[in-house]
């Protein structure tokens, strides 16, 4: 089975130590995570994860199914190949003296429309929205400048239009 | 049993004078809890106590319907409440107190967890405004058991003990079962209280799916329906969905013949003739046989643990499978599954069994019985050396089968499943998924203690009894039915084994010296006899099955004996080894 990166969306109960749980399973189970982002959702007592993992198809159903196991895990949805809306937030840190100052922020603002909200003479701090792909593609183009420190939120999703990851689609425990 | 007085409750009267109960006393979270435990009907609690938990265990003499047994160690509390929770189907309760009596009940519970053993764990937690300071005996037990519990639980407010005792135990008995532990602060217990009515549970992310979907049963008829070589693999779970009934009826109506996991065994009465007996890794040559050449495997209420498929590319390789289970996760996990059924053993085969038609395999049956007719090994049967398969036999003879067994892990519990026809439900103890060592002593206390009117024989080696022995004194103080036998080889047997068959015969630390066992039960106040000849196995059956109270057997047996037949970890049926040279 083709090994591809799959989204999840997971619904859980707001409990102290829950993301420990869900991470521990993760862990336990040697699935491989590549980013996670966690925060509330539009159900007040419930918040919304969202996971980006590695493996195969089967891999994923496992996932899921374990995931469920877990007491406070209302809903899981895999929106892998589903028509997404998909944010990741990056701060980057990257030197700029005058001379390259201009190419940096030319590159950034016209290609991939960062905004500039810190300078210095020696650095310039820029905030990114996009897919992840397009933050690697910025973080690869910057990179000869000189990047300082990155902070990346992690992945966030939504299916657009009236395709829902939320609590109103009952959850079919038939494999 | 008389509660001692705790040096630190300084105020709590001597034994001899019993405390009258002060009604006017304001309830706390220590008499919540209690009532809360009557409330689930709890009579039997296996436990130690400890600093974090003396204001429950000063309470616990207002409760004379629940049995508190001390055990001598906070592993054996929960062993004892394992076996009793496996012999009874109730929800097995055993209590600790923090730190080091929490981390002593990791063992358990973890064999709780891989067996699927309904288990409510209560575990006393240092004072909440102690919590994270690493104060003196806090150890956060719920971190340390996230990965072996069903669910866990810290009780932040006194308020909360009663509905959380309440979901721990629907959650340790409902779906899945498995242990749940809940950690409470001693301020919470010392917190004033009063026990709620108890409430409808809504869990929200906890739908346990009971009744399978019609068209998978549809389908999984339909499969069964085209077979030519049908076959069942019936797991733990007919046994905790008490799915004996309908097993026995697809077994019979569509001829359907019938292996048995390790934990499955009591599943269907080994005297059946369509029953195959133990499958797996140390099962019977014909009922692996029958696994290879199945075209239709029906797998009920077992997981496919590795141990029962060997490699798993050549397991079962011309079947089409069925899984029937009511954990969804279970499904498609090891084995590619053609018709998936989630939902409860009993109500599943239920189904089918009213969707299908009697049908007929008469062939397969016959050839089957053919294989079966090559008899099983008997090592040096007229042999003057005691062969511990011969005790086996001994004892399933002169208990017709129907005692309660317990086993420890090693040679003697794959002997006493090979050898000791269990044939009756939750009669059959023994740690399968984690194979723990020491678990026999205690669980078996935990059995007698649960159905003091049965006969109890603990079957045991002399490398894990030494691990758990010490709660022969609990046996004693608790005059608990139960027969040790003491299957005495010198060695860790099955790690020898597996030293002489795949390492060379290097058998690196496993020879293994003893104390005297006799004189040490005695000691400790158990009758007790040595047997080191065939013509005296019998005479001390009897002798032990007269005894009221515990008794010690102790088997001197053949030292080098290995268990067949044997597929090697990892190996598949056609790599099966018959018997020794
Ligand atoms: C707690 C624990 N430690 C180690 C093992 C590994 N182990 C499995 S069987 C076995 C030998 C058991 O020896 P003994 O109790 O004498 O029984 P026998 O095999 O000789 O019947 C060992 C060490 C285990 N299963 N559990």
């Amino acid at each position: 089975m083709t090994q591809r990166s799959h989204t999840l969306v997971v619904l859980v109960e707001d409990h102290p130590g829950v993301l420990n749980r869900v991470m521990s399973l993760f862990r336990q189970r040697g699935f491989n995570v590549n980013s996670v982002a966690v925060g509330h959702s539009e159900t007040t007592g419930m918040s919304r994860m969202t996971f980006v993992i590695g493996g195969d198809d089967r891999m994923v159903e496992q996932v899921t199914k374990q995931l469920y196991k877990l007491l406070e895990v209302v809903k899981v949805t895999d929106v892998t190949g589903e028509n997404l809306i998909q944010r990741e937030l990056a701060l980057v840190k990257v030197a700029a003296t005058e001379r390259t100052r201009a190419d940096v922020m030319r590159l950034a603002t016209d290609i991939y429309r960062a905004r500039f909200v810190d300078a210095t003479p020696d650095t310039l701090i820029l905030e990114v929205t996009g897919p992840s792909d397009k933050i690697d593609s910025m973080l690869t183009m910057i990179r000869p400048y000189g990047i300082k420190e990155v902070a990346r939120t992690g992945l966030v999703a939504m299916v657009r239009g009236t395709g829902n990851s939320r609590l109103t689609v009952v959850q079919d425990a038939v494999a | 049993m008389v509660a001692t007085t705790p040096e630190e409750s300084g105020a709590a009267p001597a034994a001899s004078q019993p405390r009258s109960v002060a009604k006017a006393a304001p309830s706390i979270g220590a008499r919540v809890l209690c009532e809360a435990l009557v409330r689930e009907g709890v009579d039997t609690v296996f436990g130690y106590p400890g600093g974090a938990v003396i204001p429950l265990y000063d309470v616990l003499p207002e409760f004379p319907s629940i049995h508190h047994v001390l055990v001598r160690h906070e592993q054996g509390a929960g062993h004892a409440a394992d076996g009793y929770a496996r012999v009874t189907g109730k929800v097995g309760v055993c209590l600790a107190t923090s730190g080091p009596g929490a981390t002593n009940l990791v063992t358990p519970i973890a064999t709780a967890m891989l067996d699927s053993i309904p288990m409510v764990a209560i575990t006393g937690q240092v004072g909440q405004h102690f919590i994270g300071s690493d104060a003196f005996q806090e150890i956060d037990i719920t971190g340390i058991t996230l990965p072996i519990t069903k669910h866990n639980f810290l009780v932040r407010h006194a308020a909360d003990i009663g509905p959380t005792i309440q979901k721990a135990f629907h959650l340790a008995k409902s779906g899945r079962p498995g242990p749940v532990l809940v950690d409470i602060p001693k301020d919470v217990l010392l917190a004033a209280s009063e026990l709620g009515a108890a409430e409808s549970l809504d869990l929200v992310g906890y739908k346990p799916t009971y009744t399978p979907h019609r068209r998978q049963i549809r389908l999984a008829a339909q499969e069964i329906r085209n077979a030519q070589k049908p076959l069942i693999l019936a797991g733990h779970g007919i046994l905790l969905s008490g799915a004996m009934d309908e097993l026995k009826t697809l077994a019979e109506k569509a001829q359907i013949p019938v292996g048995l996991t390790l934990l499955g065994i009591g599943g269907l009465d080994q005297n059946h003739p369509l029953c195959l007996g133990m499958v797996g890794m140390h099962g019977f040559a014909h009922a692996n046989r029958a696994i290879y050449e199945t075209d239709v495997l029906i797998g009920v209420g077992m997981r496919f643990d590795d141990r029962v498929t060997g490699r798993v590319s050549d397991f079962a390789p011309n079947a089409r499978v069925v899984h029937i289970d009511i954990d969804p996760a279970e499904i498609g996990k090891n084995i590619e599954t053609t018709v998936p059924v989630v939902g409860d053993a009993r109500q599943a085969l239920a189904l089918l069994n009213a969707e299908l038609e009697e049908l007929r395999h008469d062939e397969w049956i016959e050839s089957i019985a053919e294989w079966r007719r090559t008899p099983p090994y008997r090592p040096h049967a007229n042999d003057a050396v005691l062969q511990p398969q011969f005790v086996m036999e001994r004892l399933c003879e002169a208990t017709d089968g129907n005692a309660i067994v317990v086993t420890d892990v090693g040679q003697h519990q794959m002997w006493a499943a090979q050898y000791f026809q269990c044939n009756k439900p939750n009669n059959w103890v023994t740690s399968g998924g984690l194979g723990t060592m020491g678990f026999g002593v205690p669980a078996a206390l935990g059995a007698a203690l649960a159905r003091p009117d049965d006969e109890v024989w603990a079957v045991v080696g002399d490398g894990g009894v030494q691990m758990t022995l010490f709660e022969f004194a609990t046996l004693v103080q608790e005059q608990a039915n139960v027969n040790v036998v003491i299957i005495n080889n010198g060695y860790l047997g099955m790690v020898r084994q597996w030293q002489q068959l795949f390492h060379d015969r290097n058998y690196s630390e496993t020879f293994i010296s003893q104390p005297d066992f006799q004189m040490l039960a005695t000691a400790y106040g158990m009758a007790a006899r040595t047997v080191t000849s065939r013509d005296d196995v019998d005479v001390a059956i009897e002798w032990a099955r007269e005894i009221v109270g515990p008794t010690l057997l102790n088997f001197v047996v053949e030292q080098e004996m290995n268990v067949y037949p044997m597929i090697p970890s990892g190996g598949s049926y056609g790599e099966l080894i018959e018997k020794g040279e």
